[in-house]
């Protein structure tokens, strides 16, 4: 909560120019939590609300927070469009739950209006748990990220309802439903590693950043 | 590999998803509508806005099961309602019809004037009141995930959101500098527990996420609040008391993502129409004033 980065600032402590250049939509949600896990691994952090700030960055994490905030800001800032644009020509990005529902193709229990990004070839369904009563944490196999289970928090969390076939799934529940997808450049969560101290997602979502920089 | 919910971490963590966001009061559904419609990132569902509990008086309690019920099925972001200060019972009420979160709340009237709610007894998380670093301990420390600092709602004056959240900021930067040994005396003074006050000497925070509330009526007010370092804003009467409330919804919500840029905030300012008429707080005899229930 101490953070105090500033759009477009770079991360404290990375002026060497080493760490792989990464944005974080800032537009509403935990950003600063992102913007922390990702200085801590090395990465070049900015915060990204304009069009210009997303050209400078390599990568972008969409954190967690209200999708439908985000579509409508994204979409009055200019932003939507040279977002869309960058995910089709390649830029990794990861999203966790608010961020995983704007990188779905396809929304389920959207409100009326609202519009995702796109990029995974899933189907998410917002709110799939129910209220804030029904939120939880749980331990998760993550076999892409070695046998240490992941220690996930479900925050009025969205599910992957369905998983097309250019997506993979990284995670389930004890029930089968995923909740980890990943395609090419694109990793989806619908909980929040950056709230628990777990930093491999964001590592893993780093190799693919340093791959195409 | 248990399944937990209910835990601070799960309970503190929707406060956390909440941040940058605007959480707007609303009466009806319709309003409701509008609030998601206009990037509120929760709503409040009430059944008379602060301004108008202050102007009708009388006894402020819980909202009709029913018109919280209707403003749940009509959004799918977080609803928020209200319990009276120290009505346990409230809470439980509130629990069971399944809000998001339970607002403890000074604008409605208090139901025991020495104990507030054992919130952690709750599944459901709380946000409070606070005027100062002491009372927001007092209450993370009987279980509140989210702090909002009070302000004096109903008035569409910010006097006393600023003077609130000041207070708070400047109390942490108070720890911060302290060495070990005085935060014993700390801890007596601010008359908070001595294992949270070195929490926040050590962090330079809360440890939880810190609102703003009470007078917010413009786009500019929202992002004076960010800019004194609120995680975000409670816009209470300010919308829907106003003369254009979805246009000012959808203003506030912008100038608190580009709190920093005032040329943002400028171009939202534009052709809003009439903010909310307001008050004065020192107009306001001291019985009135909501921000002194709760201690």
């Amino acid at each position: 909560m101490t953070t105090t980065l500033r759009s477009g600032s770079a991360g404290a402590g990375h002026e060497d120019g080493g760490g792989p250049r990464v944005g974080v939509l800032a537009l509403q949600g935990d950003f600063r939590e992102h913007a922390r896990v990702l200085a801590g691994l090395g990465a070049r952090v900015s915060l990204v609300r304009r069009p210009e700030e997303l050209a400078a960055v390599d990568g972008l994490v969409i954190p967690g927070g209200e999708s439908t905030v985000m579509d409508k800001l994204s979409r009055t800032f200019g932003l939507a469009d040279p977002l869309k644009s960058a995910i089709s020509e390649g830029l990794p990005v990861y999203g966790t739950c608010a961020g995983l529902i704007m990188l779905a193709d396809t929304l389920l229990d959207a409100i009326p209006d609202q519009q995702s990004l796109g990029g995974l070839d899933v189907v998410v369904r917002r709110n799939a748990f129910g209220s804030q009563n029904q939120s939880f944490e749980t331990e998760l196999d993550v076999p892409a990220l070695g046998a240490e289970p992941v220690h996930a928090v479900f925050i009025r969390g969205p599910v992957v309802e369905s998983v097309g076939p250019g997506a993979t799934p990284l995670a389930a529940l004890a029930d089968g439903r995923v909740v980890a997808v990943e395609q090419e450049h694109l990793i989806g969560t619908s909980f929040h590693p950056e709230i628990t101290g777990e930093y491999r997602f964001h590592a893993y979502f780093l190799d693919k950043v340093r791959s195409r920089a | 590999m248990g399944t937990e919910t209910g835990s601070s971490r799960v309970k503190r963590g929707l406060a956390e998803m909440l941040k940058g966001g605007v959480i707007m009061d609303v009466v009806t559904p319709e309003q409701a509508r509008i609030a998601e419609d206009a990037g509120a990132v929760a709503v409040m569902a009430l059944e008379r806005v602060p301004a108008d509990i202050r102007a009708q008086g009388g006894v402020a309690r819980m909202s009709d099961p029913d018109l919280i019920e209707a403003i749940i099925a009509e959004v799918s972001i977080p609803v928020m309602a209200k319990a009276r200060i120290g009505h346990f019972v409230e809470a439980q009420v509130l629990q069971a019809l399944d809000v998001d979160y339970i607002d403890e709340s000074e604008v409605l009237s208090p139901a025991d004037y020495v104990n507030h709610i054992d919130k952690w007894a709750f599944n459901t998380p709380f946000v409070c009141g606070a005027t100062n670093l002491g009372e927001a301990l007092r209450r993370i420390n009987e279980g509140a995930a989210m702090i909002r600092s009070k302000g004096e709602a109903g008035t569409g004056d910010v006097s006393e959101a600023t003077k609130h959240i000041r207070k708070i900021t400047s109390e942490i930067n108070m720890l911060r500098s302290m060495t070990k040994d005085e935060l014993y005396v700390a801890a007596k003074e601010l008359q908070a527990p001595y294992d949270l006050v070195v929490e926040v000497a050590e962090t330079g925070a809360l440890p939880v996420v810190l609102f703003t509330a009470g007078g917010v009526a413009t786009p500019a007010d929202a992002a004076m609040m960010m800019q004194l370092g609120a995680d975000g804003v409670f816009v209470g009467s300010g919308i829907f008391k106003s003369g254009n409330p979805q246009a000012r919804a959808a203003a506030v919500v912008k100038a608190t993502t580009f709190y920093d840029d005032p040329s943002v905030i400028a171009e939202v300012s534009r052709g809003l129409g009439e903010a909310m008429v307001g008050i004065n707080v020192g107009d306001l005899a001291a019985p009135h004033r909501l921000a002194e229930r709760g201690w």
